[in-house]
């Protein structure tokens, strides 16, 4: 069971909208206020599950992917049944974006979960354990974390999904799977220092309760009282911080895309859009605008429900 | 002292972890990492390269010459087709001076706009300002700076033609012209910036202006500005120093990816150039020079937190 902290408790959820007066920042009343999803969260809510709708149905069910109108005409709103216009090759931009949302929400999700798995694992283990282990663990996120991040994605991702060598010299290009799961795991290898290190700082605090010390009292194993004690009192605060993670790891791809490392052609992601978009830029703004509104309004949503999440569960800030 | 000897100390292990890390790229290339770096090329061309770069020697003797040749300068050579070379440092050495330039340039701008806009909606806290201020600054995170670098360019670069969108003019060709070359980069980099200074200033500021030594100065009758300056900021100074110890990371990532959409010729576009011709010797080097960089910057910070605070100084000696 999840047990609420004592601040969650005082201040229930549902309550009353504060009076006309700004209250001042720092009282319960403010921190109440705080932790309602609110307008913006429910906006936010909204927005991604109609990225992930729309990233799911979309590719399904379009019948004409390509229309020779959409060369002529650019723009949004200028051939019927195309509202977003299309790309330099008359590529339906709808569609692009739908299938561009797919690899985005697929490197970004898959990036972060390796990292949980991985960082909340090690995180766990070194917060529980502490002693040789911590400071083993520990002194190897640092040095995981002493390379500036997207540095350490760029050389993973340039090294991991080189393009192979024939013998005649001629490059054969990594299939776009294999380039998505490079990405994944490279992204993922990023994100795992940051994700062990909040989720040690919270064992630390969680695994020095009474109520571990009484299921350890009654015989439980290590293993046990991890999972089932420490790990769901740690998890909102990991789960916060993935929310971030997810929107963080979103962006760097855009960023690999446009260093020419990240998601190639068949395959589009948002970045890639973008980074192929940049080429026309002058004549067809629509085609580079449009995936940046897309990224931007899911970091956006991301950032504040993760500023939700952090809030309702009062995560240190202190521990990022 | 003996604190000091044990920073240095982590100091060096840390720095060989990097180094081994950035070495260790290339044997993680798939393939033949010779072939790749060349292309095709005559067996016996092939064997000189590969005993050129010292992949036929065990793999830690390897570390070691690289390691040596790092530190002396050497850091390999960038192969064109199978004769042509040109050395790695020369590249570095006309590249980062240019980067250095543009973060330096990024961080001016985040530090005169961040600060006072930190102040300002600190001191209007729960007022339209400070909202608007807080909002915006919160929207200006959801933005990648590529992003931002792509609008401006188009608005500020193309529609209004006021201010470059690409290419670079050395500081030696007119400072107004180099200025005007990274003003775009460098704004679009800063704005991400700002916005995180400013909203951890901010906070900060508003638990300061509780104090009672602020109620103390006010009443003393000492103007609103001075205090905020003076009395209010002073105390937020290792805050601001946390947030530029935590994000310069982000800057370094920022650069590398905007000098590509500005083809500003600095580490970014050469590490491009790296990744896109397969020079992988070239990539451990600039992967190197980066992650020693940032690990020497982060001391700084670390140094200057005990020069700041004597607190702080104190506390490590005890623990």
């Amino acid at each position: 069971m999840l047990e609420h902290s004592p601040s969650t408790v005082a201040a229930p959820v549902d309550a009353p909208p504060p009076a006309t007066e700004p209250p001042p920042p720092d009282t319960e009343f403010v921190r109440a206020r705080s932790q309602r999803v609110g307008l913006g969260g429910i906006l936010g809510i909204i927005w991604l599950g109609f990225v992930a709708i729309c990233a799911i149905v979309i590719p399904m069910v379009v019948k004409n992917p390509t229309n020779p109108g959409l060369l002529a005409a650019r723009g949004m709103f200028k051939v019927s049944g195309h509202p977003l216009g299309g790309d330099s090759a008359g590529n339906d931009m709808l569609l692009q974006l739908a299938k561009g949302a797919r690899s985005s929400l697929i490197v970004a999700i898959g990036a972060v979960a390796v990292g949980l798995v991985l960082g909340g694992t090690l995180g766990l283990i070194a917060g529980y354990y502490r002693g040789r282990i911590d400071t083993l663990l520990t002194s190897t996120f640092n040095i995981l974390l002493a390379i500036p991040q997207f540095v350490l994605a760029v050389a993973l991702v340039s090294v991991l999904a080189n393009d192979s060598i024939s013998k005649q010299g001629i490059p054969v290009p990594v299939t776009t799977g294999r380039r998505l799961a490079v990405l994944v795991i490279a992204l993922g290898i990023v994100s795992t220092p940051i994700l062990a290190r909040i989720t040690r700082a919270n064992t630390l605090q969680w695994a020095q309760r009474e109520f571990v010390l009484a299921a350890r009292a009654q015989g439980a194993t290590n293993r046990r009282v991890m999972i089932r004690e420490v790990l769901p009192n740690v998890l909102p605060a990991m789960f916060s911080i993935a929310l971030l993670g997810i929107a963080v790891a979103m962006v760097a791809e855009g960023g690999l895309s446009i260093l020419g490392v990240g998601v190639h052609l068949p395959g589009v992601s948002w970045g890639s859009l973008i980074a192929q978009g940049r080429n026309s830029l002058q004549s067809q703004p629509s085609v580079v605008f449009e995936p940046i509104v897309c990224l931007f309004l899911t970091v956006l949503s991301l950032n504040y429900l993760g500023d939700v999440v952090r809030a309702r569960f009062d995560v240190r800030e202190s521990v990022l | 002292m003996r604190v000091a000897l044990r920073r240095v100390i982590q100091l060096v292990v840390v720095l060989v972890f990097v180094s081994f890390f950035s070495f260790s790229l290339i044997q993680l290339v798939p393939g033949d990492p010779v072939v790749a770096i060349v292309g095709f090329a005559s067996p016996a061309q092939l064997a000189q390269v590969r005993h050129q770069i010292g992949l036929d020697d065990p793999f830690l003797l390897q570390y070691w010459h690289w390691l040596g040749g790092f530190i002396h300068g050497d850091l390999g050579q960038h192969y064109s087709g199978p004769t042509g070379r040109s050395a790695v440092s020369t590249g570095i050495a006309q590249s980062l001076p240019v980067t250095l330039e543009l973060m330096a340039f990024a961080m001016i701008l985040t530090i005169v706009i961040a600060i006072p806009l930190g102040i300002l909606s600190a001191y209007r806290s729960g007022t339209l300002t400070d909202k608007l201020i807080s909002a915006t600054a919160f929207g200006s995170i959801a933005m990648p700076d590529f992003a931002l670098a792509i609008v401006l360019s188009f608005w500020v670069g193309v529609k209004l033609k006021w201010l470059p969108t690409s290419g670079f003019t050395h500081l030696s060709d007119g400072f107004v012209k180099n200025i005007k070359s990274l003003t775009l980069p460098a704004v679009s980099l800063a704005v991400g910036q700002i916005a995180a200074y400013m909203r951890l200033l901010r906070s900060d500021m508003i638990a300061t202006l509780q104090e009672d030594y602020i109620l103390m100065a006010k009443s003393k009758g000492i103007p609103t500005r001075r205090i905020l300056w003076r009395h209010a900021l002073r105390p937020s100074s290792l805050t601001l120093l946390t947030v530029a110890g935590l994000n310069i990371g982000a800057l370094i990532g920022g650069t590398i990816v905007v000098e590509n959409l500005f083809e500003i010729p600095g580490m970014g576009k050469l590490l491009f150039f790296a990744i896109f011709g397969r020079q992988f010797v070239e990539l451990q080097s600039i992967v190197a020079v980066i992650a020693v960089g940032y690990v020497l910057v982060n001391v700084a910070v670390d140094i200057l937190y005990t020069v700041l605070d004597p607190r702080i100084r104190d506390a490590r000696a005890l623990a």
